[in-house]
């Protein structure tokens, strides 16, 4: 081990003991440590739900509506006699994937925006701002609601309007971070040596602005599957019956005088999920900052 | 200050140009037609050419586009489809339950925000700090619309203390108004508690503990004096999103505000009412934006000095858009 530790180059070995500080900072920030986990054990859930609760979420007893919680059915069963613990497994993997998925797509559109706009400034900054402002002036979620009602319930328009809600914050974020970055030194010296403005942004500016992207993604994802579960419980979200989190309580909602415990279990996955990813970001955006190093 | 009032409400312009580009375009390209939802089934193909022709949905979009604008610049935002009255009157109708709603969700984040924020900074890393933050985090992680089902469960259901929908009394208002509030709070907690901390760190709170002054006063008088600046900012930008971000609150509980409004419409492609009902928020949160902007550059003497001389006003008005957009 010591020998293949001294054998190797400096540069690595510089870059990986950057990672451990950060890392080291990150775990010792205890909460954080135990959103990750919760992370963990989500992806987890996701990847593996007919393993890890019933194969099929559609079958239905009919004879065994709204039952309570039992040994055969952890957490009850709903409208239609369906096991709520194997349909809240599964809308784990619903809402992580379209949020996942939304989440990529505005990141990449809204860095490459934020990163020309910070970049180049002027007149392109001045027009890119404006259309994010645009997207601004629209809360996320009446956005979302219009864009599904227009195009029509599927995962693929539900994705694209949960993007596009995100693209926002992603352009202002990266473009200020790119700023901060714009004038240094070494993006001067890498000019001076004739490199390309696409080179300089791709190799200098954007691995040296993407601490505060990074903590952005984890936020956007809260926020995304917050609003996956908005735009289902008002009927315009992942289609039935795909489940999830936010239409199962819409079902419940009808009935839930009668027993509330229908209403209790997603809300509480979705509360604990985007908790999860809450936590995961406050504590990355301490470990990332420059400021609060030692 | 003037001068940047007014480049700012120009630069107003363009943006809700383009929300109203944006929410037209998507009515517009979306399939299924006004005419079949309004009219139904029954009605005939001239029925429907005479609607299309009454509503000018022949035109060419970018006609159709400009019409809205110009008609919208006048204050006529068009006729709703469905109650074939003026979509301006219809959203004003509901905009003073919306905003009421907006104003008491704000006094609930004001007060439980405000308070826990302070206690926590003053105590940092206690247990009580702790606590708050994770409670603040867990605020923040709920969605609004779960929160309000569960305090219906509680109040009104298991209890019988409060009214589960409805807006008549004032009773009505407690469960809507705390579920956005403790919301916005926890947002207002957080930014309290930091905003404070960096207070309490600065030399003249090291003086006035030095002139021997109390403990209670030097935090309430000399640290929260220069820490609620921002936390006021946050509060005015929480107040504008509510104006609009508060719909699902309002299916909830039954509340006929914008909201509840917008979402009917979309749901049977009342295109006008839709469009003017999105114009009428992004118009209410830029507005408040602004408002807030011009509020922290004359409550904060920092930031007010440097409109006094002529030549940094610019400037400054310049910084002060770039950072705060």
């Amino acid at each position: 081990m010591e020998k293949e530790k001294q054998s190797t180059p400096v540069i690595h070995k510089k870059k990986n003991s950057q990672f451990r500080n950060i890392l080291r900072r990150f775990m010792k920030n205890q909460t954080a440590v135990f959103g990750l986990v919760i992370i963990f054990l989500l992806v987890i859930f996701a990847l593996f739900p007919s393993q890890l609760s019933h194969a099929d979420y559609t079958v239905q007893d009919l004879a065994n509506r709204y039952s309570g919680p039992s040994a055969e059915h952890w957490l009850g069963t709903d409208e239609l006699g369906r096991d709520m613990y194997t349909r809240i497994v599964w809308g784990c993997r619903t809402s992580l994937t379209i949020g996942l998925a939304s989440v990529a797509i505005a990141c990449a559109i809204g860095v490459t925006l934020g990163t020309l706009a910070g970049y180049f400034g002027g007149v392109l900054d001045n027009v890119l701002m404006r259309i994010v402002d645009i997207l601004m002036a629209v809360p996320n979620l009446l956005l979302g609601i219009s864009i599904v009602a227009a195009l029509g319930n599927s995962i693929t328009v539900l994705v694209f309007a949960i993007a596009l809600g995100n693209i926002a914050a992603f352009s202002r974020v990266t473009r200020s971070s790119v700023i901060t970055v714009r004038d240094t030194e070494y993006v001067e010296a890498a000019r001076a040596t004739g490199a390309s403005d696409g080179r300089i942004m791709w190799k200098y500016v954007l691995p040296n602005a993407l601490a505060p992207i990074i903590v952005q993604v984890t936020t956007s994802l809260a926020g995304s599957i917050l609003n996956i579960s908005g735009l289902s419980f008002v009927g315009l979200g992942v289609p039935a019956p795909t489940p999830e989190w936010g239409s199962m309580l819409s079902n419940a909602r009808t009935i839930m005088r009668d027993y509330p415990l229908q209403i209790m279990f997603p809300g509480i996955a979705i509360m604990l999920t985007v908790f999860a990813f809450n936590l995961f970001g406050d504590g990355l955006r301490d470990a990332l900052d420059p400021r609060l190093k030692n | 200050m003037i001068k940047y009032i007014g480049k700012r409400i120009l630069m107003l312009i363009p943006v809700l140009l383009g929300v109203v580009l944006l929410v037209f375009s998507m009515m517009y390209f979306s399939p299924g037609s006004a005419e079949d939802y309004i009219l139904g089934d029954m009605a005939t193909e001239e029925d429907k050419e005479a609607f299309r022709e009454e509503n000018g949905l022949n035109a060419p979009f970018i006609v159709q586009y400009f019409n809205y604008v110009k008609d919208a610049v006048r204050g006529d935002l068009g006729i709703s489809y469905t109650t074939k009255q003026p979509v301006a009157d219809e959203i004003f109708e509901r905009f003073p339950t919306t905003f009421k709603l907006a104003l008491l969700s704000t006094l609930w984040s004001i007060v439980i925000g405000i308070t826990i924020g302070i206690i926590s900074a003053v105590r940092q890393y206690s247990i009580l700090d702790h606590v708050t933050r994770l409670v603040a985090m867990l605020g923040v992680s709920v969605p609004t619309f779960w929160e309000g089902l569960m305090l219906i469960i509680l109040f009104s259901v298991q209890f019988a203390l409060l009214p589960s929908s409805g807006f008549t009394t004032w009773k009505h208002w407690i469960l809507p108004s705390f579920t956005i509030g403790t919301h916005s709070a926890a947002t207002v907690m957080r930014m309290m508690r930091s905003s404070m901390l960096e207070a309490i760190r600065q030399d003249y709170i090291t003086t006035a503990k030095a002139k021997g002054q109390t403990n209670f006063i030097v935090v309430t008088k000399h640290a929260l004096r220069n820490a609620i600046i921002p936390v006021m900012t946050l509060v005015g930008v929480n107040f504008g999103r509510l104006l609009g971000g508060s719909a699902i609150t309002e299916i909830v509980f039954s509340i006929p505000g914008l909201g509840n409004l917008i979402i009917a419409g979309i749901k049977v492609k009342n295109a006008p009412l839709v469009q003017g009902g999105i114009l009428v928020i992004a118009l209410a949160m830029a507005l408040c934006n602004l408002i807030v902007d011009v509020l922290y550059a004359y409550v904060d003497p920092r930031i007010r000095s440097q409109y006094v001389k002529p030549r940094v006003k610019l400037a400054a008005a310049k910084s002060a858009t770039t950072e705060e957009k």
